[in-house]
């Protein structure tokens, strides 16, 4: 726990970030909320660019960034900051905005500079101006930015928000791999919950300006009381380990808490590690387990907890083995088949998203 | 001869300080939304809606021998005030202060939104911020508002009158002795001094517009 943070301050619209927390000096935590819950406040209170109110603390790694009298200006913080809208300088090159940064370096860059222009892909577009760039090619020249700087904290300001969706895959895949090879703490704002499930490791679940919750975020995605679960697309992120490929099938097996599941065949190697999304909306309930059903996945698990959400529907939290799906069905279904918590019951798995190994390794 | 050269060194001299005291006063105006700020800006745009005889009036009064300026140049310097180049200086950095103030202001309201936060994030502290990202940005305006403080204060005529009177050498700039010798019918020298007016005016706003216009680097993001 290294990023120490008792902040409050004032924001536009008469809104107030009031929040105390610290955040682990490794691997990715995401800052998720609605717009308007205060993410980006607390980017720039971080980073130095909105001064919070007097009382207020930052610490990073021991060093004081912020407190009662005390400021220790942007320029002097050491972080890199990948903003939504980029803000590469106009006047210089993809070339040059590189060299903006690692001139004014105070360490060596995490990677070296070929490596890194080589990963993000800004080869052909060093001699470019970023007014000739694409939303995903300027993002990509940007994260190359940020790092160049050789930053202690890398901060992103929902850095995939106004890419389309392909350009905003590349990009999430490029954060991941970053995440994976770089031992540099990164801060990441976003209101996408697919995009988090990608890329987190921690989560600070926001709600107007105050913190909501705090954890790993597969606990956190598969626990009743959050406002995650309530969102229309929540969905519980497992872990699982590639198991089999089947080719006759074009099938990839995965092993999760002794169980198997399939997915649409996927070229990754047997023995890796990957998180599975499964989204509520997608797992519906059976007593008994059904032999004649086109869905594949068929999992037993535990009514762990019941909770009805809203008048006509009920969240589940099911159990499977040590860790937990969601599902959402309705109250009338509930009824019928006298649903009661710690029943043995079959979950049918309608989708599921193999996501990234980031973080899990372990 | 003479007055080309003593009206060049007027304007030059007033130019130059000009960009001293507008480029961090644009950037306050730029900067700040407060009523303070809104009545800083209407003074200096005040030059561009009064007669310049208004202006001329109140700084002979504060030049004055016996105004406590007057007085207090009278003690540094040793010499007048009043009648003198350095009180057509002041009344000059007066009167052409919006055209160099705003062209700065308005460049500098349109820098791309946080460039200069960005550079703050890539370790750039405030001297750095403008000399590798404002200056590259705005130099063309830099370059318009020097062009038209220059040309401004060549072209004035009333604030001259009232506050530097008509001494050879001192202060009588181009303006003024055209006048003269209208005044004393040498429309030979009139024609001269008004037609060099004319020519060198349109010249430099020529070149000034020609290098805005379309063709010009203009900023994207």
């Amino acid at each position: 726990m290294s990023l120490e943070i008792d902040l409050r301050c004032n924001g536009k619209h008469g809104f107030r970030l009031d929040l105390h927390c610290s955040i682990a000096d490794q691997g990715v935590t995401a800052v998720y909320g609605a717009s308007g819950s205060g993410k980006s406040t607390l980017l720039d209170c971080i980073a130095g660019l909105r001064e919070p109110e007097q009382g207020s603390r930052i610490l990073f790694r021991g060093t004081r960034w912020s407190s009662t009298g005390h400021s220790l200006p942007a320029w002097q913080r050491r972080i890199g900051y990948v903003f939504q809208d980029a803000r590469l300088f106009p006047h210089l090159t993809v070339a040059g905005n590189l060299d903006f940064a690692a001139r004014r370096a105070a360490a060596e860059p995490p990677l070296p500079r070929e490596r890194l222009i080589d990963m993000l892909g800004l080869a052909t577009l060093l001699k470019q101006r970023p007014g000739s760039l694409s939303a995903g090619q300027k993002q990509r020249a940007a994260i190359g930015r940020a790092l160049c700087s050789a930053p202690q904290l890398l901060l992103l300001d929902e850095p995939l928000a106004n890419l389309d969706h392909a350009a905003s895959a590349q990009c999430l895949e490029l954060l991941q791999q970053l995440a994976q090879q770089l031992d540099l703490p990164m801060l990441y704002v976003s209101h996408d919950m697919e995009e988090v499930s990608q890329l987190a490791d921690n989560l600070l679940l926001l709600d107007n300006g105050h913190l909501q919750e705090q954890g790993s975020i597969i606990d956190l995605s598969s626990r009743l009381d959050t406002r995650l679960a309530h969102e229309e697309q929540a969905a519980a992120i497992v872990l699982g380990e590639i198991s089999a490929q089947d080719d006759a099938f074009g099938l990839t097996e995965i092993s999760a808490e002794g169980q198997t599941l399939y997915v649409s065949q996927l070229p990754l190697a047997i023995g890796s590690r990957r998180r599975l999304r499964i989204p509520a909306r997608d797992v519906s309930i059976c007593r008994e387990r059904p032999l004649h059903s086109s869905i594949l996945n068929i999992l037993p698990v535990t009514i762990a907890e019941i909770e009805e959400s809203q008048r006509a529907r009920l969240l589940l939290r099911l159990a499977l083995g040590q860790q937990h799906l969601l599902a959402r069905i309705t109250y009338k279904s509930a009824q019928r088949l006298g649903l009661q918590v710690g029943d043995q019951v079959f979950a049918q798995i309608k989708s599921v998203a193999l996501l990234s190994e980031a973080g899990d390794a372990s | 001869m003479d007055v080309i050269l003593l009206t060049a060194a007027l304007a030059g001299t007033t130019t130059i300080i000009l960009l001293i005291l507008g480029t961090p006063l644009a950037w306050w105006l730029a900067t700040r939304r407060s009523n303070t700020a809104a009545l800083v800006e209407a003074l200096v745009a005040l030059p561009l809606v009064l007669p310049p005889t208004v202006l001329g009036f109140y700084l002979l009064l504060a030049l004055a021998p016996d105004s406590p300026l007057g007085q207090l140049w009278q003690q540094l310097t040793g010499t007048r005030l009043a009648f003198s180049f350095s009180a057509l200086v002041i009344g000059s950095v007066l009167y052409s202060l919006p055209f160099v103030v705003q062209p700065l202001q308005s460049a500098f309201q349109n820098l791309p939104a946080g460039v200069l936060q960005a550079a703050a994030t890539l370790g750039a502290n405030p001297t750095d911020q403008f000399l590798r990202v404002v200056w590259p940005l705005t130099r063309r305006s830099f370059v318009a508002a020097a062009s038209l403080g220059f040309a401004h204060t060549i072209g004035e005529f009333g604030v001259v009158l009232m506050i530097g009177g008509n001494i050879p050498g001192e202060t009588q700039v181009l303006s003024i002795a055209l006048y003269d010798r209208v005044e004393t019918l040498q429309f030979a020298d009139a024609h001269r001094m008004a037609f060099g007016l004319v020519a060198f005016s349109l010249a430099l706003l020529f070149l000034l517009y020609r290098s805005n216009g379309r063709s010009a680097w203009r900023v994207r993001v």
